[in-house]
């Protein structure tokens, strides 16, 4: 990593030497300053995949004069409310390749970022509690072979091993099996965005936060800058990396996505003592669950059904997760949920995202991960940074946002339809 | 919960029998039309913060689909309609013009 700015590292030995004067010394660890009046790059949106591609823009490509500009709090979006799930086990070769380079980065980003993200390869499964999802993760199996993603197929009594509070033989949802992808796993979501927000500003980016874009200019069908509750920011280049509001952007950009914006909810348990460490994604009754490093069980459904833009969700979708996850592991069915949230995510048509050109010169957007965008912000934030600084990208080639009008789907909805 | 009147049946309905259908007043376009054209109809979709107008099914009551103006910042609902329409109707455009003063209308 080229550090443009003097950044204390983080070590064992840091934090002997901050004892000495009883940690109150440590520095802070990015900057907030006050817009310059223009860049060579602005991305819209501090979360994990705008500063990831902020990140890789400096890492990469030497692009170092960037602004990451934020409504609200940097992270606080998606980013803070997932359920922290990793893996790479999708279907189609676009989406394995560009999943799987986000896998491959987590494997190694403490320590190239120097920010321990807690990047857990515990191991994850996706249940198939039907012949028909039987088929399915057996046709997964074979494509994620092909495509150098290591997954397998495991019968019950495997799964009974890695998951021994797990019941099998469910009166409606028996377990005839699962997918398994030994090196999928969890990472602690808030680390991911303080870990590039950090780098990105040691290499001289700004993070401008509570900073709400109002406007988008642009001059004869190109970009020029955007107009912001800080003021008016000139940009060589704009990212569009806004998650749930990109619809909203889009439209001052004066265009449409292929995107409606719902609410997806998640919710914890009381902490317990550990008793699954492995990630179980039950996609038949929607509902996934793993267990935190603080002990609660982090348990995630599906969406609602309408337009929303409130990070609220509908009380009966929380209610049929849990019955749903009580049949596949009585245990919790004592539990009391400790807290519940919700976020707005970005639903394409075929469960894909999009990472493209748009009509407007030198404005790229970043968006469409809908339910699953944790796991791929490293894959996300490299091949967007590709995108943005080169003109193209060959992680980003397919999911362009004229896919759909070419009808060059790249359907995952059998993989991403309720699992994150 | 969200609760829409059904403007059939008339039933108070809550959304577990009910069953969300995307945006409203989609105007369709078939074979002889451009890619863009069908394009737009098809797949892209305005999506706004705000006033949304969109169809519903009253599935788990008479089954009939429907149409509702619901705003998806603050997830008031404004007013439900019966479907066989290309417009929202004009006495509800005016409401939401009195509680959204900044609304920019229908388009």
């Amino acid at each position: 990593m080229s550090i443009t700015r003097a950044m204390k590292r983080y070590s064992a030995f840091a934090i002997a030497r901050e004892a000495m004067s009883y940690h109150q010394n440590w520095e802070e660890a990015w900057r907030s300053p006050a817009p310059k009046p223009k860049y060579d790059v602005v991305i819209v949106g501090a979360g994990g995949h705008g500063l990831a591609t902020a990140y890789y823009l400096g890492k990469n490509y030497g692009i170092t004069n960037v602004a990451v500009i934020e409504k609200g709090w940097l992270g606080g979006g998606n980013t803070g409310r997932n359920t922290t799930i990793i893996r790479s086990n999708y279907l189609q070769d676009p989406s394995a390749a560009i999943y799987e380079k986000a896998r491959s980065l987590f494997e190694d980003l403490s320590q190239d970022l120097n920010y321990n993200v807690m990047f857990s390869p515990r191991g994850l499964l996706m249940l198939a509690q039907t012949h028909h999802e039987v088929r399915g993760y057996r046709r997964t199996v074979y494509a994620n072979n092909l495509q150098g993603v290591a997954t397998e197929w495991i019968e019950p009594k495997r799964v009974k091993e890695l998951v021994p509070i797990i019941n099998l033989d469910g009166p409606r949802y028996p377990v005839l099996g699962a997918l398994y992808q030994a090196r999928g796993g969890t990472a602690r979501h808030d680390a991911v965005a303080w870990g590039y927000a950090r780098a990105c500003s040691a290499m001289g980016m700004d993070i401008i936060q509570q900073c709400e874009v109002t406007g988008i200019r642009s001059e004869g069908g190109k970009v020029v800058g955007v107009n912001t509750t800080k003021g008016a920011i000139d940009c060589g280049k704009l990212g569009l990396v806004a998650a749930g509001h990109s619809s909203v952007l889009a439209d001052m950009a004066g265009f449409r996505l292929p995107i409606e914006s719902l609410a997806l909810q998640a919710l914890v348990s009381e902490p317990i003592k550990p008793c699954m460490d492995v990630v179980v994604m039950a996609n038949t009754v929607h509902g996934y669950m793993s267990q935190s490093d603080k002990g609660e069980m982090v348990i995630g459904g599906g969406t609602d059904g309408f337009n929303n833009y409130t990070q609220r969700g509908s009380f009966h979708h929380v209610e049929e997760t849990v019955r749903a996850l009580i049949e596949t592991f009585p245990m919790i069915s004592r539990l009391k949920m400790l807290r519940q949230w919700g976020g707005i995510v970005d639903m394409t048509g075929d469960r894909s995202p999009i990472l493209s050109k748009t009509p407007v010169e030198n404005l790229f957007v970043n968006c469409g991960w809908g339910t699953g965008g944790f796991k791929a912000i490293p894959g996300s934030g490299w091949a967007m940074a590709e995108l943005m600084a080169r003109g193209h990208s060959p992680l980003t080639e397919e999911f362009s946002m004229y896919r759909f009008r070419e009808g060059k789907f790249i359907d995952e909805s059998v993989a991403a339809g309720v699992a994150h | 919960m969200l609760i829409l009147d059904c403007p059939y049946c008339g039933v108070k309905a809550e959304e577990t029998e009910l069953q969300a259908g995307g945006e409203a007043h989609l105007k369709r376009y078939g074979p002889g039309s451009s890619d863009e054209e069908f394009d737009g109809y098809m797949f892209m979709r305005k999506n706004p913060k705000g006033v949304h107008f969109e169809r519903w099914r009253h599935a788990y009551g008479c089954g009939k689909w429907f149409l509702a103006a619901r705003c998806t910042a603050t997830l008031e609902v404004f007013g439900t309609y019966p479907a066989q329409t290309s417009a929202p109707p004009a006495d509800l455009q005016a409401k939401i013009k009195s509680k959204r003063p900044n609304w920019e209308g229908y388009k």
